[in-house]
Order: C-alpha cells, then sequence, then structure tokens
C-alpha cells in the first residue's frame, strides 16, 4: 500500500466567550487506504471537510487544528517532521486556482522553485510540452494566463517533484468540460505511470469514469468506498443510502434531490451522520456511529444492502 | 498616446494643487492677527507712525490682498521668489540653504524609520499573536501616538542633558566656522533629532507591514509553497518579503509628508537650522514671501513622493503595470 490512513479525526480550537474553549470535530475516525497506480476519489458536498482531509496528510493544516490518528506512507508512519521532509519531494499538491501562485514571480522561477539550472530547465520545458502548455507561458505572471492553464502551471509543479503520491483539490469547478475531461486524462496518465492520485471533487459525473474507488464523504466521516464497477444502472450495486441518493441525484439518473442539509460540523448527531436524513433510519442509527467494515468494499452502514 | 494623456493629467494636477495650497496660505496669513511691520520693528522700540507708514508702503502692505497676491504671483512666474522680510535675502536663497540642513536630518530619520519600520514590521508578522508579536506591537503603538516634541524633549533631557552623550541642539558645534565642519560634527549633532523622527514614524511603517504580512502568510500561494516543501527561510524570503516590499516601498515615499510635519516640531525642540524652523519664525513674524516659498517648496517636495511611489509601484508590480499601459 503506499497510503493508508488509520482512524483519522481532526478537530479545530475555536473559543467562545472569549474564555471557553471548544473542539470543533472536523473530519472523525476516517480510514481508508491507496495502492500503486490508484486513483481514488473522495466525493462529497463542499464544506465537509475534504480539503481539511488533504492539508492533514501534507501536514499543513493551521495551528489550531488538532489530529489524531494515524498516517502511514510507503509503510512507515508520518511524523509531523517527516511531513515536511515529504512534502514536494514524494507527496505532491495540485491546489485549486491561480491563486496558490505567487502573483509576483515568474511562472518558470515558480514551476522550477528558484533553482532553474540545466537540469530542471529541462524537465520544466518537457513537463509543459506534456501538458500542451506553450513554452512562453514560463514568462509570464500568474494574472496573464487562464484558468485553464493556471491549472496546468499548478499540475506541472507538483510533476516537477517527480512524487508518488499526488493529492488533487477540485479539479472541476470553474473549468470549460474539455479543459476538464483534458485534466482527468493527464491524472489517469500519470496514475497508469504507477503513481496514486488522491482526488477530491463534488462532481461525480466527470471523475466517475477516471476513478479507480470513490469514497462517499459525509459530514468528515467516510460512508462508503465503492468501486469503479459498482456505478451501473440507478447505482443498485452501490450499498449505502447515501451513496445510492447521490448517484439518483445525479442529472442523467432521475435528478432526485435529497432532503435535509448535510449537518454542521460541531452539530454532528451521535450516531451515523446521515441518520437524519436517511429514508431507512431507525433506533440503533442514532445509537452509535457504524464502522466501515469489508465486504469487497466498505460501507458505514447498518442497513447496507 | 495614453501615457502622455496621463502625464499631461498629472501635471494639471500638480499646478492646480500648488495654486491652492498657495491661496490657502496666502489667505491663513492674511487673517492671522500677526502684524508684520510690528513684529519687524520688535515690541521696545518707538517708531513713528510715519515711519511705520514707510516700511509698509516699502514692503507693498499698504495694496489690497488681491493686488498684492497678484504681483507676488506673477514675479513667481518670472522665477523671483521675493525677499524674506526677515532675513532680509531673496527667499530661494534662504530656502537653499535651509533645506541643505534639513535635508540630511529628514535622509536620516526617512532611512531609519523605514528600515526599523520593514524590520520590526517583519519580526510581528513572522511571529503573528506569539509574545514578541505582542510586545513589539505594544510598543509600535505606544510610538505611533507619542507626540514628536514630547518624546524629542525626553530624549534630549536624557542623552544630552543627563548622560551628556549628544549635543542640546544646533547643527554644528558653536563658534566654528562654516567650512571647518566636519562630517562627523554634523552626524553627531544629527543623531538626536534624527532619531526623534524616527521613533515617531517607524512604527506606522511597522503596523502596516505587519498587517500585510500576515495577510501575506495566510493566502493560499503561502500555503502551496509549504505543500511543496519549502523551508520557512525560502518562503520569507522568495514569497513574502518580495510581497510586502512593495506596499512597504511606496508607504515609505508616502511618508514624505507626515516627515515634513515632524522635522518642524524636532527641529524646534532641539533648535535645529533647518527648512522647519524657518517656517515656524515666518509663520510667528508675518514673512509672507518665506512662508508662501516654504509652502511651494513642500508642497512640491511632498508631491514628488508620492509620485515616485505611484511611479516604483508600477514598476514593481507587474499587476499594476498592465493596467496602466
Amino acid at each position: 500500500m503506499l497510503l493508508e490512513v488509520e482512524n483519522l479525526s481532526i478537530s479545530f480550537r475555536r473559543y467562545e466567550n472569549k474564555a471557553q474553549q471548544i473542539l470543533l470535530p472536523v473530519v472523525c475516525n476516517l480510514s481508508f487506504s491507496l495502492d500503486y497506480g490508484q486513483i481514488m476519489s473522495v466525493v462529497g458536498a463542499s464544506g465537509s471537510g475534504k480539503t481539511i482531509l488533504l492539508q492533514a496528510i501534507l501536514g499543513i493544516l493551521p495551528q489550531e487544528a488538532i489530529v489524531q490518528g494515524n498516517i502511514i506512507f510507503q509503510g512507515q508512519t508520518l511524523t509531523p517532521k517527516q511531513q515536511r521532509q515529504l512534502c514536494g519531494k514524494k507527496i505532491a499538491y495540485i491546489p485549486q486556482s491561480v491563486q496558490f501562485l505567487d502573483p509576483l514571480m515568474r511562472i518558470e522561477h515558480q514551476v522550477c522553485q528558484g533553482k532553474r539550472d540545466t537540469t530542471n530547465k529541462k524537465r520544466q520545458e518537457q513537463i509543459f510540452s506534456f501538458l500542451g502548455l506553450p513554452p512562453a507561458t514560463g514568462r509570464l505572471f500568474p494574472h496573464q494566463i487562464s484558468g485553464g492553464m493556471a491549472r496546468k502551471v499548478l499540475i506541472a509543479c507538483a510533476l516537477m517533484s517527480n512524487a508518488d503520491l499526488y493529492l488533487v483539490d477540485e479539479p472541476t469547478p470553474g473549468l470549460e468540460e474539455s479543459i476538464v475531461q483534458d485534466f482527468l486524462q493527464t491524472c489517469r496518465a500519470i496514475a497508469d505511470q504507477g503513481k496514486s492520485i488522491l482526488l477530491i471533487s463534488h462532481d461525480i459525473g466527470s471523475i466517475l469514469p477516471f476513478s479507480d474507488k470513490v469514497a462517499f464523504f459525509y459530514a468528515g466521516s467516510i460512508l462508503e468506498i465503492a468501486n469503479q464497477a459498482d456505478f451501473t444502472a440507478n447505482g443498485q450495486n452501490l450499498r449505502h443510502p447515501f451513496s445510492k441518493a447521490l448517484y439518483q441525484a445525479l442529472p442523467q439518473n432521475n435528478f432526485t434531490p435529497i432532503p435535509g442539509h448535510a449537518p454542521y460540523s460541531g452539530k454532528l448527531p451521535n450516531g451515523c451522520p446521515f441518520a437524519p436524513r436517511c429514508p431507512k433510519f431507525d433506533d440503533c442509527c442514532q445509537q452509535e456511529p457504524p464502522f466501515l467494515d469489508w465486504r469487497n468494499g466498505k460501507v458505514a452502514c447498518f442497513h447496507a444492502t | 498616446m495614453i501615457k502622455s494623456h496621463r502625464f499631461l493629467r498629472q501635471f494639471i494636477r500638480f499646478i492646480t494643487l500648488l495654486i491652492a495650497t498657495c491661496a490657502i496660505a496666502f489667505l491663513l496669513m492674511e487673517a492671522s492677527p500677526i502684524d508684520p511691520v510690528q513684529s519687524y520693528i520688535g515690541a521696545g522700540v518707538a517708531v513713528s507712525p510715519e515711519q511705520r507708514e514707510q516700511i509698509s508702503a516699502y514692503w507693498g502692505l499698504d495694496q489690497s490682498p488681491i493686488e498684492r497676491f497678484y504681483t507676488w504671483g506673477n514675479h513667481l512666474l518670472h522665477g523671483d521668489f521675493g525677499d524674506s522680510l526677515i532675513y532680509r535675502r531673496p527667499v530661494l536663497q534662504v530656502i537653499g540653504e535651509k533645506f541643505t540642513n534639513s535635508f540630511c536630518l529628514m535622509l536620516a530619520a526617512w532611512l531609519g524609520a523605514g528600515l526599523i519600520g520593514l524590520f520590526l514590521g517583519c519580526l510581528m508578522g513572522l511571529y503573528e499573536n506569539r509574545w514578541p508579536d505582542k510586545i513589539l506591537k505594544t510598543i509600535s503603538y505606544l510610538f505611533a501616538s507619542t507626540p514628536a516634541f514630547w518624546l524629542g524633549l525626553l530624549l534630549l533631557l536624557f542623552f544630552a542633558v543627563y548622560l551628556e552623550l549628544f549635543p542640546i541642539g544646533f547643527s554644528a558645534p558653536i563658534g566654528v566656522a562654516a567650512a571647518d565642519i566636519t562630517w562627523g560634527q554634523r552626524l553627531y549633532h544629527l543623531f538626536l533629532p534624527a532619531l526623534t523622527l524616527s521613533l515617531t514614524s517607524f512604527a506606522n511603517i511597522a503596523l502596516h507591514t505587519r498587517e500585510k504580512l500576515i495577510a501575506i502568510y495566510h493566502s493560499d500561494f503561502i500555503l502551496f509553497a509549504k505543500a511543496r516543501g519549502e523551508s520557512n527561510k525560502s518562503i520569507f524570503f522568495r514569497h513574502g518579503l518580495r510581497n510586502i516590499l512593495l506596499p512597504a516601498i511606496s508607504l515609505q515615499f508616502a511618508s514624505f509628508s507626515e516627515l515634513f510635519g515632524g522635522s518642524v516640531l524636532a527641529e524646534t525642540v532641539f533648535s535645529y537650522p533647518g527648512l522647519g524652523q524657518a517656517a515656524v519664525n515666518a509663520g510667528l513674524r508675518g514673512d509672507i514671501p518665506l512662508l508662501l516659498g516654504i509652502t511651494l517648496f513642500s508642497v512640491i517636495f511632498v508631491f514628488c513622493g508620492n509620485l515616485m511611489a505611484d511611479i516604483l509601484y508600477g514598476w514593481a508590480d507587474p499587476r499594476t503595470k498592465e493596467a496602466s499601459k
């Protein structure tokens, strides 16, 4: 396994009425694993804590965050110090937008991180042509390029590192369909070289064809990890009521919305987080959260089909 | 084409600013209760009314204010700033001499404030909300609200009177011919007033720099730099410093005006024979030509500072360069 996450919980310290410290749980008891050459997508609503998960793996959470649980990378349990060493070398991050580029620095200097020797230069040129970026892009400033190009520049930054694990944050919003397809194809090509990608999105429709596994993320927990093959017809192979409902909410499958809204962090229900909106809800759902268990895939539900 | 248009607009703005400030300064002097003839004669000297009239006729004080303003402006356009009433010399000459003194003082204070401000601002920003930040922030607020003349008096009291480390005033030792004054002596006399000015104006720059650096450290591109494994040192020098330098520089040039105001107070406290002191004298003794000359000069000076800030901003930030093209 390239990456294993065991019982990861993240909460934030907040102060109420100036003195009283409260803990705001954002991610609860998360476990999953990712093998070489795989793309795993994490889908869920905005604000469900997906980006926090990526930042926890990178070790770049803000200071007020408290992280519990283990992150195991290539068989090694990561300490904050190791995270710092691996970031940018073995683990690469592909963020969302042009905002992640320094506005005052030419793109080539950002891609090469200031070390523009001949090997780096050559590598940058290779990567630019692989991504279909014109070589002149390097001389531009971030405000001079389009959103699609910015996304490619961010990928180029990640590719410079020759990492084994790529963490991709929301590749789809605000981009034209063909650029999204282009991007996801690039991801697939990277994964096919034996690298792994953890991809975060709320657009199941676009990312599904390119993913090996899909994790359904809801209010800080993973409710189900499904294989790509499970997404057929009306989703009867999906096992959690939430994944089914989400699949059926897609425009191409009935467009049925789920009633209610996701709970706010800090006001999570005791039992299953999805219970208040679940059609199969009964008493045992309210007592304790169900654990993910293995049955050719993972599902956290007492009523899983 | 567009560039020359912009230049023209700047120029017109500059000219209207000059005319407006001169007119306002002139009006204020007209409204002031100080009688230039009386302050010229002095309190104890008896002068007959005829002589009084002669003096005021000689200075043109018997004409109406509008007439005098018109005559002054007309001469100004021919390059004649008039004669100072109290120094009895051409205004330009007085300003030139006083400004050389003031310039050294202001330059030293300007550099001092800028460097101290930038350094402390970075320090505060890097230690956001931890104890070095809290202590420095308190100090900055304290100095930002300290009046320059009071701080000057305190420093004078401590360093010059009590410790006897520095001279009490003036820009050079008393009794030394102007040609014999060494640079060492000049700097020695410059130190306390420059320190006063630096201390009262660094806080503004430091607090601005702090805010800016904190904003940058919370931005996405710093997060990305961390995610790419850049060291703290590299993050500060490659991203942090580069991004705050620009606002810091423009703030620095924009602070010309405050420096001018501050130097008047500091020069008075330290009896430093600079432009500020000359301005105070001119005001107190009704020397309209000199005061208007200094006003004009300071407007030009401050305007140049702001213009320089503007130009530098465009030069250093690729985004503004694009917009102004």
